[in-house]
């Protein structure tokens, strides 16, 4: 087991956020966490890598190690919005992941720089190594931040929400390469998503988070029903059998009757006016 | 030959060419230290009394330990070199060097463009600490020892303090860490203008030392300064690649493996120890930890590897030139060096702004 959580709760300020989450993820395997707005999921990652408080346990990989540098050679973050160091030239941004490694006062050695060149070329971002991070477009600095991800050569890489404030096409492109990547390195991914169609698509199971818990886990096609649909996300949805996963469409929400009348009444009085 | 490319295989597409890092260039210190010979060389020759740049150069090459020369100069002239201008040449270049130094370090360690040495209160609070020591008449130059830097100093470390200590009671973000620093200043402030205007007889003094000098009566001011700022300039330099992690912000540092909090801390402390040096024995120079720092980046480039360096060199520089103009222009009489500082390089940063093609905030 790559990653186990085990009855985690986290407590932010005065708000219970995380009650009691139990999630296990295999080696290798690529679990979505979804839940509605506020459930919870970035602060369970953020507790994965250390950032907030929590009790209970998580276990990563056997890790002894309580140190922050040595949780960061085994667990890489993708963060939703990730901030863009002003004038950063994308070959030290991507540098940045080897920072575990070779500690923060040590200069990077040839190796670093070698494992930061091929991540940028396997990513395609090799001719980008000489811009600043902040003149790339939106696509590009999210396929950036994967790579120093990636350099910092970790089993295990947390992404949250990794396809906001992309197209279609670069949500598509970004997971296809992190489901190649994993292939290729066997990564172990854990990944939040809005997007229940994509969560659908990409990986092997979905988690979904709901008052603190874990609701529900399991393949795409048993978690992702109307029923759990409505009931965790408040959402009317109609649920499509497609091959590759369950494709989830928003459905027109039926009117309460009492509702139906008072807008029946709403709408004669603007019509005699 | 086959390569992973060619064969196909899942293994990372060969990429033999290692990235280059942001790391300080030979060519870009070079550039640095012959501004700092350039500014030397300038605040050595130039003064009232004409002493021509070879023979000061010879001069200074027969003080140092094991080299003879004759530079030919009279004994008045060489003791020109060596008890006035040298000196005060030193004292610019650790002045300017400390302020630059410091003014990069706020702001990589608050990832701020507009965070300057001052930013929590050392300005204020040295400058009530030195109003106090006037007003009580204490700095008279009465015997070797003056209270007015040591006041200076006191106060702007204790301003500093309250500031990271009410900062932290606040919330744990850089912007209450700020936000305290501002409020801690306005106070101080508010304190001295107090005192200032209950003691109206020394005003003049007050607002001499707020204004800045690189004055030297002899070697005692380096020697204050120098070992604040190669301590505080090892701790700086050491935390350069730190400061780049930072920039990435506190939580995103933090998944690197890096503390934010601790780093900041020791960067600051240090940095503050730095500025607090510097004003305890120049006085409230302005600017210049925020111009040169900017521009070397709008120079250079953005990374504190280059910047942190490349500011002591030319903060350095910048300084012994701005106190060469403050001496001259005037002559017998001398400008106060914080005007030098802004009006010249207020100016120039415009321009430094206007040409840069770079984005570095």
């Amino acid at each position: 087991m790559a990653v186990r959580i085990q009855s985690v709760a986290v407590q932010l300020d005065s708000t219970q956020v995380l009650r009691s989450v139990d999630l296990n993820v295999a080696a290798g395997e690529w679990v979505n966490v979804i839940g509605p707005n506020g459930a919870g999921k970035t602060t369970l990652l953020r507790a994965v890598l250390g950032l907030v408080p929590f009790r209970g346990s998580i276990d990563i990989n056997g890790l002894r190690d309580r140190r922050r540098s040595a949780r960061a050679r085994h667990v890489a973050y993708v963060p939703q919005t990730p901030v863009i160091p002003p004038g950063m030239l994308v070959a030290d941004y991507v540098l940045l992941g080897r920072t575990p490694h070779r500690g923060v006062f040590a200069a990077e050695t040839a190796g670093d720089r070698r494992i930061a060149a091929e991540v940028l070329e396997r990513l395609d971002l090799g001719g980008f190594s000489e811009r600043t991070v902040q003149s790339l477009s939106g696509g590009e600095r999210q396929r950036t931040v994967l790579a120093r991800a990636l350099a910092q050569q970790t089993e295990v890489v947390l992404l949250d929400e990794p396809t906001t404030a992309l197209d279609l096409g670069h949500q598509q492109d970004v997971l296809e390469l992190v489901e190649t990547l994993r292939r290729e390195r066997g990564l172990t991914v854990i990944a939040t998503l809005h997007d229940l169609t994509l969560a659908a698509r990409y990986g092997d199971r979905v988690a979904v988070l709901s008052g603190g818990r874990i609701a529900q886990c399991g393949r795409p096609a048993e978690v992702l029903t109307v029923e759990t649909i409505a009931q965790h996300f408040g959402a009317h949805v109609r649920v499509i059998d497609d091959p590759e996963g369950p494709v989830i469409v928003p459905a027109s929400a039926p009117v309460p009757e009492f509702e139906a009348a008072e807008l029946a009444v709403l709408a004669t009085s603007k019509e005699s006016r | 030959m086959t390569d992973a490319r060619t064969t196909g295989s899942s293994t990372w597409a060969g990429a033999d060419t290692a990235l280059q890092a942001a790391d300080l260039r030979l060519r870009q210190l070079g550039i640095g230290a012959a501004a700092v010979v350039v500014a030397a060389v300038a605040g050595l020759t130039i003064g009232p009394v004409g002493i021509s740049a070879h023979r000061v150069a010879l001069e200074l090459a027969d003080a140092l330990p094991g080299l003879a020369f004759d530079s030919g100069l009279i004994d008045a002239h060489a003791a020109i070199v060596r008890e006035i201008r040298l000196p005060r040449v030193v004292l610019g270049l650790l002045v300017g060097a400390t302020l630059s130094m410091s003014g990069a370090t706020y702001q990589a360690a608050f990832r701020n463009p507009l965070a300057d040495p001052y930013l929590l209160g050392i300005a204020a609070g040295a400058g009530l600490g030195a109003t106090l020591a006037i007003t009580a008449n204490l700095g008279d130059g009465a015997g070797a020892f003056d209270p007015v830097p040591l006041a200076a100093f006191a106060g702007g470390l204790v301003a500093v303090t309250v500031s990271y200590v009410a900062g932290h009671l606040g919330g744990r973000s850089t912007a209450s860490l700020i936000l305290a620093g501002i409020a801690v200043a306005s106070f101080l402030t508010a304190c001295q203008t107090y005192v200032l205007q209950a003691n109206s007889d020394a005003f003049r003094r007050i607002i001499a030392w707020i204004l800045g000098r690189i004055a030297t009566s002899g070697w005692s001011e380096p020697a204050l300064m120098l070992p604040y700022f190669v301590v505080t300039a090892a701790i700086v330099m050491r935390y350069r690649r730190a400061l780049d992690v930072l920039a990435v912000g506190d939580e995103e540092a933090a998944a690197l493996g890096v503390n934010p909090r601790r780093v900041r801390l020791v960067v600051v402390l240090a940095a503050s120890l730095a500025a607090a040096a510097a004003v305890s024995v120049s006085g409230l120079i302005g600017f210049v930890g925020i111009i040169v720092p900017h521009t070397v980046r709008l120079a250079f480039g953005a990374s504190n590897r280059v910047v942190l360096p490349l500011s002591v060199l030319f903060g350095g520089a910048f300084m012994v030139l701005a106190d060469l103009v403050a001496r001259t222009v005037l002559s017998p009489a001398e400008l106060p060096i914080g005007v030098v500082t802004a009006f010249l390089g207020a100016p120039f940063f415009v321009l430094v702004l206007r040409t840069s093609r770079r984005e570095v905030w």
